[in-house]
């Protein structure tokens, strides 16, 4: 990492908030050699409020839905200036901009196989426009959108599995990050950028506005998604499974009371069994669970 | 050198003179063999540029956004659905006062689906920044291509050009056009050399967020540019003229057979070759009529409007669009030009015709023509089947 930071304080960001510590910890290990596309989002509108930018790269907002797209034009256009090998590009956005709207622009940046690392910082939810829900949204969670009422106990619907949609279009890595785990980001940033090719890096970022919780607790909610198996972190090369953050799974309870987007299941076992069940699963499918607690 | 090709070749040839460095494409009719000549171009390297095959027109036009952002002079091309889907990446690159071409081989518009020709597409983008110019045969379809680059470009606009041409009757029509050398239009169009640009070692954020403190200005400079439009156009044309030999005068409108006209059809594209045919006839025969084309749509050239018609008794403006529920597009400008002046004609009557590629024939023009009398009209359609107006509600 640079001694100087490419992401300069004096950005509008809430205070504690996920997004802004990860996106800075990419920008770090990427470099100063690096172009960076953006969607529309929190981190687009924080940190480049005219006269003032908070990026000390080469960056660009275009939409909310095409920084894939325009990337891959950026791409192109090294690509014709001969100077591909020394630059670094990332496409950038949050999780609406990525596994919603911004789908279709992504599918084709990795069908197209553009030497591009994409990163989405998955805040679950549409925070930027007041916390509605998106396809990230974790079931049961009270956003917005997806309210709890008598009629409802909040999204109805699991996460989009983004990383299983990137593996399946053959792109060379893929990985899982958290705020929760700083080493771990910039190791993977590090390694996607040393493959060329599509990569995708999705990365959990707390949001103590949308998810309710204390802005100094951003690091430690954001490692007990971690450690409850909700949300395994998981790196891929080539299609193959190379690497997985081992856990002694606590219970989802104790994510879930941390924050109070999930304040309304706490008193709903059959809820919480279902989340359970998720992590349970997720624990099952990666092999997270460590053998003892020298290996977590 | 002069050559029998097809519309989509010569614009394809005129782009490769241009020497784009990205090109992306998405097929849409009527303007998809405008980039297959151009991928096989590049599968030939006859021309060395990157070729994206994107998987809609909203990414075609992002990825073009993207490589001018990092300095190298890009092109891509759509039709219809496609131009609509591309509408809010278009009122991007115009808001990041980029530079592009893009060619719109004009096509109705959904629904009901219809591939064939109208202007509705382009007419509809008419807020959007870009700088429209409509040609008459693929001729001007090619030259407007090598003027747009140098038009969109230059230090002083810094906005994009589409260069609008009717799908099928131009793109799909054989004709002879002179496709010029590469040497000259190397003179006429030098390489591209971005103001500003993503670079790494002067690094730049582009695309901010603009508050009201901020917004207001970057639209009322695009406005102000506009202007500047209206005086570079006749000048690139000057020095076109010099270079290729082809005279558009002031490249903004084309005057034909104006003078003393009685009753003048104001139009844009195609139709104009349909008109001029008319309106020789018509002289022949001693009546006294003329077409005034408006080449450049946008920006609109009030004053040379204003110029033209202010002695003239009687106007049709024929329009191959509408704004449903309002005037005729091209007849607002028209009227807006006299409104409040001195002069006026007495009469500018609005017609619309040719909507999802209904032929203008010869018989249509005088129809018009007809139709322009002491009474003004309005919003007049053209050939319309009354046999397919019955309304039927059902039970």
């Amino acid at each position: 990492m640079e001694n100087k930071t490419l992401f300069r304080p004096g950005h509008t960001a809430c205070a504690g908030c996920g997004q802004v510590i990860a996106a800075r910890l990419v920008i770090d290990t990427a470099g100063s050699n690096t172009i960076v596309v953006n969607n529309t989002g929190c981190l687009e509108v924080l940190s480049t409020r005219y006269p003032e930018s908070a990026w000390a790269v080469p960056w660009i907002h275009s939409l909310f839905e095409n920084a894939a797209a325009v990337a891959s034009g950026v791409e192109a256009a090294l690509i014709y200036l001969g100077k591909k090998e020394a630059i670094n590009v990332i496409a950038q956005g949050g999780d609406g901009g990525t596994a919603d709207i911004g789908l279709q622009a992504l599918s084709g940046m990795w069908e197209r196989g553009h030497d591009i690392l994409y990163v989405c910082y998955d805040n679950e939810a549409y925070e930027n426009t007041g916390i509605q829900r998106s396809g990230l949204s974790p079931y049961g969670a009270n956003t917005t959108t997806s309210p709890p009422g008598t009629q409802s106990f909040g999204n109805p619907r699991p996460k989009k599995p983004m990383p299983e949609i990137a593996l399946a279009h053959g792109i060379p890595y893929v990985a899982t990050c958290s705020v929760g785990f700083i080493a771990d980001i910039q190791r993977k940033v590090k390694k996607a950028l040393s493959i060329k090719g599509p990569k995708y890096i999705q990365i959990h970022v707390s949001c103590p506005l949308g998810w309710r919780h204390e802005p100094a607790a951003t690091v430690d909610v954001a490692r007990l998604a971690v450690e409850t198996g909700l949300y395994p972190l998981i790196e891929y090369e080539n299609g193959k499974l190379t690497a997985v953050r081992r856990i002694i799974p606590k219970p989802v309870e104790e994510y879930l009371k941390a924050q109070g987007r999930f304040r309304h299941l706490l008193n709903n076992p059959e809820g919480i069994k279902e989340i359970q069940a998720i992590a349970d699963h997720n624990i099952e499918k990666y092999g997270l669970k460590a053998e003892s607690q020298a290996t977590a | 050198m002069r050559e029998f090709l097809e519309g989509s070749r010569a614009v394809a040839e005129a782009v490769r003179l241009c020497k784009p460095g990205v090109i992306s494409a998405y097929p849409i009719t009527p303007q998809t063999h405008i980039v297959e000549e151009l991928a096989q171009m590049v599968a030939n390297g006859e021309l060395n540029a990157q070729f994206v095959n994107v998987e809609s027109e909203h990414s075609a036009a992002s990825v073009v956004l993207g490589a001018v952002a990092t300095g190298v002079r890009a092109f891509t091309a759509t039709s219809s659905q496609g131009l609509l889907y591309m509408a809010e990446v278009l009122f991007n690159i115009a808001g990041l006062r980029l530079p592009l071409v893009l060619t719109c081989a004009n096509r109705a518009i959904s629904a009901p689906i219809n591939i064939w020709n109208d202007q509705q597409d382009s007419v509809s983008l008419r807020d959007s920044g870009w700088i429209q110019l409509y040609a008459e045969n693929n001729q001007e379809a090619v030259d407007f291509h090598l003027m747009g680059y140098r038009l969109s470009e230059d230090k002083t606009i810094m906005l994009p050009v589409m260069v609008c041409m009717d799908g099928f009757i131009l793109t799909h029509g054989m004709e002879t056009v002179d496709i010029p050398d590469q040497a000259k239009v190397d003179k006429f169009l030098p390489p591209y050399k971005a103001l500003y640009k993503l670079d790494p070692t002067a690094p730049l954020t582009m695309g901010l967020l603009a508050d009201p403190d901020y917004y207001l200005e970057t639209r009322f400079a695009i406005q102000e540019t506009f202007k500047d439009v209206l005086k570079l156009i006749p000048k690139i044309n000057v020095e076109f003229s010099s270079h290729f030999g082809r005279d558009y005068h002031d490249g903004l409108v084309e005057e034909y057979r104006t003078k003393d006209a009685e009753k003048v059809i104001v139009a844009m594209g195609s139709v104009c070759g349909t008109i001029k045919q008319a309106v020789d006839e018509l002289r022949s025969k001693g009546k006294r009529v003329g077409l005034l084309k408006i080449i450049s749509y946008r920006p609109f050239p009030y004053a040379r409007v204003y110029e033209i018609l202010k002695d003239v008794a009687r106007v049709a403006v024929l329009d191959k669009a509408v704004s449903l529920g309002a005037y005729a597009p091209l007849a607002v400008e028209i009227k807006a030009a006299f409104f409040g002046k001195k002069k006026s004609p007495k009469v500018i009557s609005s017609f619309v015709a040719g909507l999802g590629g209904r032929d203008i024939t010869l018989d249509s023009i005088k129809e018009i023509l007809r139709k322009l009398t002491q009474k003004e009209v309005s919003l007049e359609f053209i050939d319309l089947k009354p046999e397919l107006l019955r309304e039927e509600y059902g039970e």
